[in-house]
């Protein structure tokens, strides 16, 4: 679980403090960005390819409840149970009655941020079953006891000398041995293990499909196939808004799934799951938890076209400087940043502040989401809520004044410009401007205002 | 044509050259231009920390000032895509800003788009190597070129309106359009990500070879010449209109 009281500004500075990791850190994911770029442009379509994501996904939102229960009569047809979660406590309870009912002791997970945002695995933990996570940076981060700090690529702030000591202390491989594809064998054993002493797998859900009843699921390990293959219970937990009317519009996110999120034409497995197999059972969860809420306002209804493929965080160039572990929400980067605060204003407002406004999230999203807009749509929510700073805020009510009275404005400034430069550097050095290695502007004599009316004057 | 000179606050206080350089600019197209005396500050940094009210209400100001010029032509884009594309968040409905919204244009889009100029009022001669600077909103919201994001033909108006200058030698730094890292309070509500992401910026442009960073946007510019000062590093931030009026350097 994440520690929800992280301030963003705060973690960043200390993500910063070894800036050779940090840099480390922003190439490698840019690296992902420009992945990202070479598939589009060998897709002359690209542009129309998001056009058309955008008006599937706005018109299957505006008729949800429709395709809901579409979606639900349809997979009721094909024998699955289909169980439906208002919040993330009754996700959880689902989950475990249908465990604890075939006496389950063991899960296999396929990666889903769904239950990172329900907090699945404490809850059966606590309850004595085990949760494995097998989607190798999934599993990962787990054996470190610590969030995902990406939704696609969630060890992605580790590097392979991280990985070789955790390994070898979690897993007992040899020390020092920092070789990626021995440590990945070493992965893939232990997990195998896993795979066959499962009662159950859970898998998250990219799509579901409201017209088949089916649900397919994204991956590139094939984790999620082992995970559904082998145990006879599968459940697949998904967020309502993961519905598309029909098969023919899967083509569309499809191609723009794995391009946008790692920079590959389609993900290796791209898995449609319809029914449970012979002697199986088959379960799809269905969980609002606060979305409906997001769909209801007029400003961040957007957001729930997200397709989760990470690629706002890949161009974020605050997240590359931050990491995900900076973020307060379980989802970081420019979409979790818009989640999080509809979620709680108060708990994740600060979230929306880690943002230039640069815009660069909303031109690479597949779905056209208006993340940079949301984000600043976010702050007058965490404005009303009074959760700003109260330097802050005086200071926001001090210039809302100036505003409205210019002569007082340019008094300021000429202040602020006959002051600045006979002020001691030791009083401006430890200002936020200053602190980090900036200098201050240097102060010219005249404002343009003055030099304009001495310009008029002259010329009359 | 009766043009209203929008100069930013910060402009107005930090960098007049900047908008002598404008207002000079426009003059030497035969424009009459005015600066109207009344004008404060467009409200972007209120609504960027979610004070709608005052955002509000500094939008109604600015349009009172200005809705009776022709046009309304500033040099920062950040400024002018506030005005032109967040006011509708406030005053949608305001039938003199409705009637404005479409004669505010940032320097480059009005000499480009409105007077379509094919000369500079005095030739200039800039013989130095400039790396561009694409400010985000300006890129962004305006357009002021194609974002490296989106797959569309790639245009570029600094680029553009640079071929006007006599031996210029423009270049373009590694991530073409990243943001340098200021955001407006961004720059001090996380001064350490903000200073990072300039640093990289700067390093950026300097590893084209190029003696100056020309840009659209005064905000970004004192944010990068800030980081450039306290490095010692020998480019120069210059603001595109300084180039167009021969001033290039002299500042």
């Amino acid at each position: 679980m994440k520690n929800d009281n992280i301030k963003h500004a705060a973690a960043a500075a200390a993500f910063l403090q070894d800036r050779e990791q940090a840099r480390w850190h922003d190439s490698a994911i840019w690296w992902v960005r420009q992945k990202r770029d070479a598939q589009a442009k060998q897709l002359p379509e690209w542009e129309q390819l998001r056009a058309l994501a955008q008006q599937i996904k706005a018109h299957t939102l505006s008729r949800l409840d429709e395709y809901l229960e579409q979606f639900q009569r349809n997979a009721e047809a094909n024998g699955v149970t289909v169980h439906w979660a208002a919040d993330a406590a009754e996700h959880n309870r689902i989950v475990h009655g249908i465990l604890a009912a075939a006496g389950v002791k063991k899960l296999v997970k396929s990666k889903s941020m769904l239950t990172e945002e329900c907090g699945l695995n404490p809850y059966l933990e606590q309850r004595g079953i085990a949760v494995i996570d097998t989607d190798l940076g999934e599993r990962i981060v787990q054996l470190r006891h610590e969030p995902p700090s990406h939704i696609v690529m969630p060890a992605i702030h580790l590097k392979k000398e991280h990985i070789s000591e955790l390994f070898h202390k979690e897993l007992g491989t040899e020390a020092g041995n920092n070789d990626p594809t021995y440590l990945t064998h070493a992965a893939r054993a232990n997990l195998r293990e896993h795979f066959l002493s499962a009662g159950a797998g859970l898998t998250g859900v990219n799509f579901a499909i409201a017209e088949t009843g089916g649900v397919v699921v994204c991956t590139n390990e094939g984790n999620a196939d082992l995970g559904t293959a082998l145990p006879a219970i599968h459940i697949a937990s998904m967020g309502l808004e993961k519905i598309v009317p029909r098969l023919e519009h899967l083509g569309v996110f499809t191609r723009l799934l794995a391009r946008s999120a790692i920079g590959s034409p389609i993900t290796t497995y791209t898995s449609h799951f319809q029914q449970a197999r012979p002697g199986g059972q088959m379960h799809i969860v269905i969980v609002d938890n606060g979305r409906s809420d997001i769909l209801g306002s007029d400003d961040f209804y957007q957001s729930l076209r997200c397709i989760r493929c990470g690629a706002c965080m890949n161009t974020c160039p605050v997240y590359r400087r931050s990491t995900g572990h900076s973020y307060s929400y379980i989802i970081p980067g420019p979409i979790g940043s818009t989640l999080g605060p509809s979620r709680d204003i108060k708990k994740h407002g600060s979230m929306a502040f880690a943002c230039t406004t640069c815009g660069s999230c909303s031109n690479v999203c597949p779905v056209k989401i208006n993340l940079h807009e949301q984000l600043i749509l976010q702050r007058k929510r965490a404005f009303d809520a009074g959760t700003l700073k109260a330097a802050k805020k005086m200071g926001l009510l001090a210039m809302r004044f100036l505003t409205r009275h210019p002569s007082l404005m340019d008094a300021g400034g000429k202040l602020m410009r006959k002051v600045v430069p006979i002020v001691p550097q030791a009083l401006t050095q430890h200002s936020a401007w200053s602190r980090p290695g900036r200098e201050l502007p240097q102060m010219p004599a005249q404002s343009f205002k003055e030099m304009w009316q001495a310009r008029k004057e002259n010329k009359q | 044509m009766n043009v209203a000179l929008f100069i930013p606050c910060f402009v107005n206080e930090l960098y007049p050259h900047v908008a002598m350089a404008t207002a000079e600019l426009l003059e030497g197209y035969g424009l009459n231009v005015d600066y109207p005396l009344a004008q404060s500050c467009c409200g972007q940094p209120l609504s960027n920390n979610g004070d709608s009210q005052g955002a509000c209400d500094a939008a109604r100001r600015f349009t009172g000032v200005f809705k009776d010029y022709d046009y309304i032509v500033s040099p920062s884009g950040s400024c002018t895509a506030y005005v032109k594309h967040h006011y509708p968040w406030y005053i949608a409905d305001d039938a003199d800003f409705q009637a404005m919204q479409p004669r505010v244009y940032e320097i480059v889009e009005f000499l480009q788009d409105v007077l379509k100029v094919d000369r500079l009022p005095k030739p200039v001669y800039f013989p130095h190597p400039v790396s561009i600077h694409q400010s985000c909103h300006g890129l962004r919201e305006l357009g002021h070129a194609a974002p490296s994001e989106l797959m569309i033909p790639y245009h570029s108006r600094l680029e553009r309106i640079l071929q006007l200058v006599d031996g210029v030698d423009v270049r373009l730094p590694e991530r073409r359009d990243e943001c340098c890292g200021f955001g407006g309070t961004f720059s001090v509500d996380e001064p350490e990500v903000s200073v990072a992401m300039g640093e990289d910026r700067v390093a950026q442009h300097e590893a084209t070879g190029a003696e100056y960073i020309v840009g659209a946007d005064p905000s970004c510019l004192m944010h990068m010449g800030g980081i450039i000062r306290h490095h010692g590093k020998a480019i120069r931030p210059l603001h595109i209109v300084e180039i167009l009026t021969g001033r290039g350097g002299a500042a």
